[in-house]
């Protein structure tokens, strides 16, 4: 039953991804990006990852992809944009990239050669992670949260200086 | 509960809600007229509450109408993504001891997922319409709905942090005690303005702000498509009550009553309150909104959090 639910949830992730990636218009690509996120917080529920999942459709679905959205709908290019992604995504633009996704692909089944099953087993609950990631991991949350604060402090200084420009004229 | 006893209840929950929010419609006009000293819809039926079937026999029987200019697809499935993530989120809702449909560790992310998802309603059907005054809406509520979220995520991990779980039944019983209102009073209020924020209602309600945007995200949009926005907007309306009162106010604890019973009269009194929220205060500007969640809802959750953390770590030694 997991099994195949998770299957399921893995068709629609690569479906969904491939459509992302073919769509001429901008925010229909966005859309099957979502859904293509969505499933894959499913298969990393049924993973025994519920934290993950959570993570994933609150983060990336529900926060990161809003602003992508948010930046189409700025620019609101319209047909002249579909245009041109349409002459981007012309047959023979597909020749290098395809074959280098293959071989990643090629690599990465002969890695996972021998995998078993789909779910762990057992779930990991919201406080395992986060004793996880404040014990062995400590470091790599600090170096992570200094960096997202440094790129804070980079965008208000970029915003900064735009506001103190347009008030000068 | 065995599994068929869960979906028959999911099922009466989403009738439930469905229905709760089509009477909210009725009762949120006659409430205002009582604080605005007027009627309000008092003529059909008694206190005029077949108000509600003679709307949605209206809302049904409108044409259908999609322009002939807006993104077809998108157009007709964003009204569609509100009231599927709002009644997704009711089922982490605890009305009572054993009256849940789905009690997971992570019960609390759950309902800030299904939040989030909601927003792309209201994106997708600015963008959709290719209306500017829709696309300006749509904007609107992007940047609202992204700086709000994020101090609605973190005014809750007070509670969290009191309870030691995401689960909301934990949540609850942490609360036999105190009410997480009287430790927690701040984070209640950052919550109560961000949730009122993310069903971006009266005062927040500047993605359709009708005196400069003519409607905003839902200018094009008629017939059932217009009901379901407003059925989403109520629904979350009534989620966001349902959160305040397992969170903040007990649940379902209480004395002599029945637990269902005191969720739904906590539930109950919240939404007058959010009413009556409606009548009293005005619209912010745009840019006042942004500046009051940056500058002032953030800090203080920032330091709310710090308390509570400070606290907890005192209380344990």
């Amino acid at each position: 039953m997991l099994a195949t639910l998770f299957y399921i949830a893995a068709l629609i992730a690569l479906t969904s991804t491939m459509a992302a990636l073919t769509r001429a218009n901008a925010a229909h690509a966005l859309i099957y990006l979502i859904v293509s996120l969505l499933a894959v917080a499913v298969m990393f529920f049924l993973m025994g990852a519920p934290f993950a999942a959570a993570l994933e459709v609150v983060i990336y679905a529900g926060a990161i992809m809003v602003l992508f959205v948010f930046v189409i709908m700025m620019l609101n290019l319209g047909d002249t944009g579909e245009d041109r992604e349409r002459e981007w995504l012309a047959g023979r633009n597909w020749f290098v990239p395809g074959a280098m996704a293959a071989l990643l692909l090629i690599e990465m089944l002969m890695v996972l050669g021998d995998f078993q099953g789909v779910t762990s087993g057992n779930a990991v609950s919201p406080k395992a992670v986060g004793i996880r990631l404040f014990g062995p991991y400590l470091l790599a949350v600090e170096i992570a949260s200094m960096l997202l604060l440094s790129s804070l402090v980079g965008a208000y200084h970029l915003g900064r200086r735009f506001i103190v420009r347009r008030g000068e004229h | 509960m065995t599994e068929l006893g869960t979906i028959s209840f999911g099922l009466l929950i989403i009738f439930a809600a469905v229905g709760g929010a089509a009477v909210l419609t009725w009762f949120e006009r006659r409430l205002l007229g009582v604080w605005q000293d007027r009627y309000g819809p008092n003529r059909l039926g008694p206190f005029g509450v077949l108000q509600v079937a003679a709307d949605m026999l209206k809302l049904l029987t409108k044409h259908d109408w999609v322009p002939p200019f807006a993104d077809r697809l998108v157009f007709v499935f964003a009204p569609t993504a509100i009231v599927v993530a709002m009644l997704l989120g009711f089922a982490v809702v605890p009305f009572g001891p054993d009256l849940y449909v789905l009690d997971i560790n992570i019960g609390l992310l759950f309902f800030l997922g299904m939040t989030s998802l909601a927003v792309y309603s209201v994106l997708l059907g600015g963008l959709a319409s290719n209306n500017k005054y829709a696309l300006l809406g749509g904007l609107r509520s992007a940047a609202q709905m992204v700086s709000y979220e994020v101090f609605m995520g973190l005014s809750l991990m007070g509670v969290v942090m009191l309870t030691g779980s995401f689960s909301m039944r934990d949540i609850v019983e942490a609360q036999r005690d105190v009410w997480y209102c009287v430790p927690q009073v701040l984070g209640l209020f950052t919550f109560m303005i961000a949730g009122i924020a993310e069903s971006h209602r009266l005062p927040f309600d500047l993605p359709e702000a009708e005196h400069e945007l003519t409607a905003g995200f839902h200018t094009e949009y008629g017939g059932m498509k217009f009901a379901m926005f407003m059925l989403g907007e109520y629904l979350g309306l009534i989620l966001i009550c349902c959160m305040i009162t397992t969170l903040f106010f007990g649940g379902w604890l209480g004395p002599v009553l029945p637990p269902v019973v005191w969720f739904c009269l906590k539930v109950f009194a919240l939404i007058c309150f959010f009413v009556l929220l409606r009548a009293a205060i005005p619209r912010p500007r745009y840019d006042q909104l942004m500046s009051l969640g940056w500058k002032i809802m953030l800090p203080l959750t920032l330091f709310n959090l710090l308390l509570t953390g400070a606290i907890a770590l005192w209380m344990e030694g």
